[in-house]
């Protein structure tokens, strides 16, 4: 009887520095897992946030400021002069508002014919089913670049079926109008339309069909069903494709330059601008060293908006991409 | 009934095919006027040659000229393209299992997941040309010249201000019997890790997304069953996220085709001073079928390994 409690005493403070160890073990793996991913974290948010934080500084940073050897990071005379003069030649108000009514326009559009052309593939059978749905995934794997000579060509001599030949106008030069973008957009094939409609397809495709059943058999038409059924449940795609069509609409430079939209309505294109113009007559600011302060105010005042509105959706749109069925 | 039939003339089916048809009917329309006519002129020019009267233009047939002058007569761009695709070979797989890497980390809970999930995911607002340039600037301002060497060179990472000589680094590996290759990939993996990070924004949420689809319960039967975690990794993870692993090839090689120095090449060929519109076709041909079969064989070996739920 004495032997056995003994020999179970001896198990269990086994079995307690046994448990001992190990507890320190995960412990300590814990610990260095904690360190590590910390360590990784702030090493990458630095290479991010780093250039951001050099150009948001040195855009305060005055002529002195700039060739004093003895500052780094935090200037010794801050001054606004930069972003004073960069507002007033990027015309930044009147800018702003034209590049914002742009975008903004042309996301909604993209959301609209997207999800319409995307619960189309989604729901319906009809012939060339298949083969029309490999056109959707033709235009994303087909960069615009590609075509960019003939999408040139056709809005240089603009003259769909030649109606305006018959009516006797004659081709229409659209070039240098807001025009051919709109045009894209509504007809599906604007800027990465492809990929919003395949968001919108998987998405539609992974909602079950008993909604839209109930909605059919209380009476509803389709149209009636799409807008006030489907629409309604498709709120976190339409979160991600509006956030991701505002920020490459806002961004691009491609169709911009391609279509040689006018520098008023795009900000990126007045910013490219800026160099140069700080060079010409009324500022004759020439030195490359001094004329790039001038241009990091200008970027810093281009992605103010979109910071704004990225810290105002971030949480949102992240959950949103979650669940918008971009992951199928 | 037989009546409201009649009048409409056709079957549910065939209402529910006519709805359809209109929904998507926006974008083949769009398809057809934009990209199949757009794709058929510049197969026109790419074999024809090309000149401008007014507005107007006039096309000659000349087979395969174009091609060729491409690769023979023109200064740059055999070696833009070689390089171009050289460097996407590099990036590609890169991207893909920085990203993957990243979105495992940002997929665990910690203390400040979304501060840093909204830093990560920064470079996706911050991805415009103009801005982009101007960055690279900046970051060489900001470091001090590590990081703003042009990709790849050995010698101007060697001469780096940050302090550390780089270049011993790269002899002694050397001289330890390291394979060339290899040692190039990694210098050029460790110059481009600005790139890496910055590109690959989207691919970290569309990693995220897929790792917060796969059902905790997997996870819980592994850890009965006492799974380590590596072959949770292997056995649950990845095969749970590899269908992806497609998306976001497509989307890197085309990111990154999209940046490349070819598509400059064939802008300029177009609007510089030569304005010659069948040389900047062909360009636009060479490299959508180069981008077409790189794609192609990378979703094909990927594909192999691709696990699919459903």
């Amino acid at each position: 009887m004495e032997f056995l409690r003994q020999k179970i005493n001896a198990l269990n403070s086994d079995n307690k520095i046994y448990n001992e160890k190990r507890r320190m073990t995960r412990w300590f793996t814990s610990l260095l897992m904690t360190l590590f991913r910390l360590a990784l974290i702030v090493g990458i948010s630095y290479v991010i946030l780093g250039p951001i934080i050099g150009i948001a500084v040195s855009s305060f940073f005055s002529t002195e400021d700039r060739y004093s050897p003895i500052v780094y990071i935090v200037p010794m005379a801050p001054t606004l002069e930069r972003y004073t003069v960069a507002f007033r030649l990027l015309d930044y108000w009147n800018v702003l508002r034209n590049m914002l009514v742009y975008v903004v326009t042309l996301s909604a559009i993209q959301v609209v014919v997207c999800s319409m052309v995307g619960y189309g593939f989604a729901r319906f059978q009809f012939p060339l089913k298949k083969i029309l749905f490999a056109c959707v995934i033709i235009i994303i794997v087909i960069p615009t670049h590609s075509i960019m000579l003939p999408l040139y060509m056709t809005f240089r001599n603009f003259d769909p079926l030649w109606i305006f030949s018959l009516t006797g106008g004659g081709p229409t030069n659209l070039l240098s109008t807001l025009t051919p973008m709109y045009l894209m957009t509504i007809f599906g094939v604007g800027l990465r339309s492809g990929l919003y409609i395949y968001i919108f397809n998987q998405f539609f495709r992974g909602l079950p069909k008993e909604i839209e059943e109930a909605a059919f058999v209380d009476g509803a038409g389709t149209f009636y069903t799409f807008v006030r059924v489907m629409i309604p449940n498709a709120m976190p795609s339409i979160l991600t494709v509006t956030i991701f069509s505002l920020v490459w609409q806002y961004n691009d430079l491609f169709y911009a330059n391609l279509f040689n939209i006018p520098n008023d309505w795009i900000l990126p294109k007045k910013l490219n601008s800026l160099q140069a113009t700080l060079a010409g007559v009324p500022y004759r600011i020439t030195d490359p060293a001094i004329s790039t302060l001038y241009v990091y105010a200008g970027i810093m005042l281009m992605i103010l908006p979109m910071i704004l509105i990225y810290v105002f959706l971030q949480r949102k749109f992240i959950e949103g991409v979650e669940r918008s069925g971009i992951v199928g | 009934m037989t009546d409201a039939k009649k009048r409409k003339g056709l079957t549910l089916m065939q209402r529910r095919a006519v709805t359809g048809l209109l929904f998507v009917s926006p974008f083949i329309f769009g398809f057809l006027v934009f990209y199949v006519r757009s794709l058929w002129m510049t197969l026109e020019f790419a074999f024809s040659e090309t000149s401008t009267e007014g507005l107007g233009y006039s096309l000659s047939f000349v087979g395969l000229d174009n091609f060729v002058n491409a690769f023979t007569q023109h200064p740059r761009f055999n070696q833009v393209l070689v390089d171009s695709i050289g460097s996407m070979v590099i990036d590609v797989p890169l991207i893909i299992f920085f990203s993957l890497f990243i979105a495992i980390i940002l997929n665990q809970k910690f203390k400040g997941r979304t501060v840093a999930r909204a830093i990560f995911f920064l470079p996706v607002l911050l991805n415009a040309p103009a801005v982009f340039q101007a960055l690279e600037t900046a970051r060489a301002f900001m470091i001090g010249g590590a990081s703003a060497a042009p990709s790849g060179l050995v010698d101007s990472l060697a001469g780096s201000a940050s302090g550390v000589n780089i270049g011993y680094y790269i002899d002694m590996l050397r001289e330890m019997g390291m394979p060339m290759a290899i040692l190039d990939y990694i210098i050029g993996a460790v110059t481009r890790i600005n790139y890496v990070i910055t590109m690959s924004g989207v691919q970290i949420i569309i990693f995220l997304a897929s790792l917060q689809a796969i059902s905790p319960a997997l996870y819980e039967v592994a850890k009965i069953e006492g799974a380590t975690p590596y072959e949770t990794f292997w056995k649950i993870t990845f095969p749970m996220v590899s269908p992806l692993l497609v998306t976001n090839m497509v989307y890197t090689v085309l990111d990154s085709f999209v940046n490349s120095r070819v598509l400059q090449e064939s802008y300029d060929a177009m609007f510089g001073t030569a304005q010659d519109y069948s040389l900047s076709a062909a360009f636009s041909l060479i490299s959508m079928v180069c981008v077409c079969g790189i794609l192609g064989i990378a979703s094909w070996l990927v594909s192999k390994r691709v696990y699919y739920h459903n």
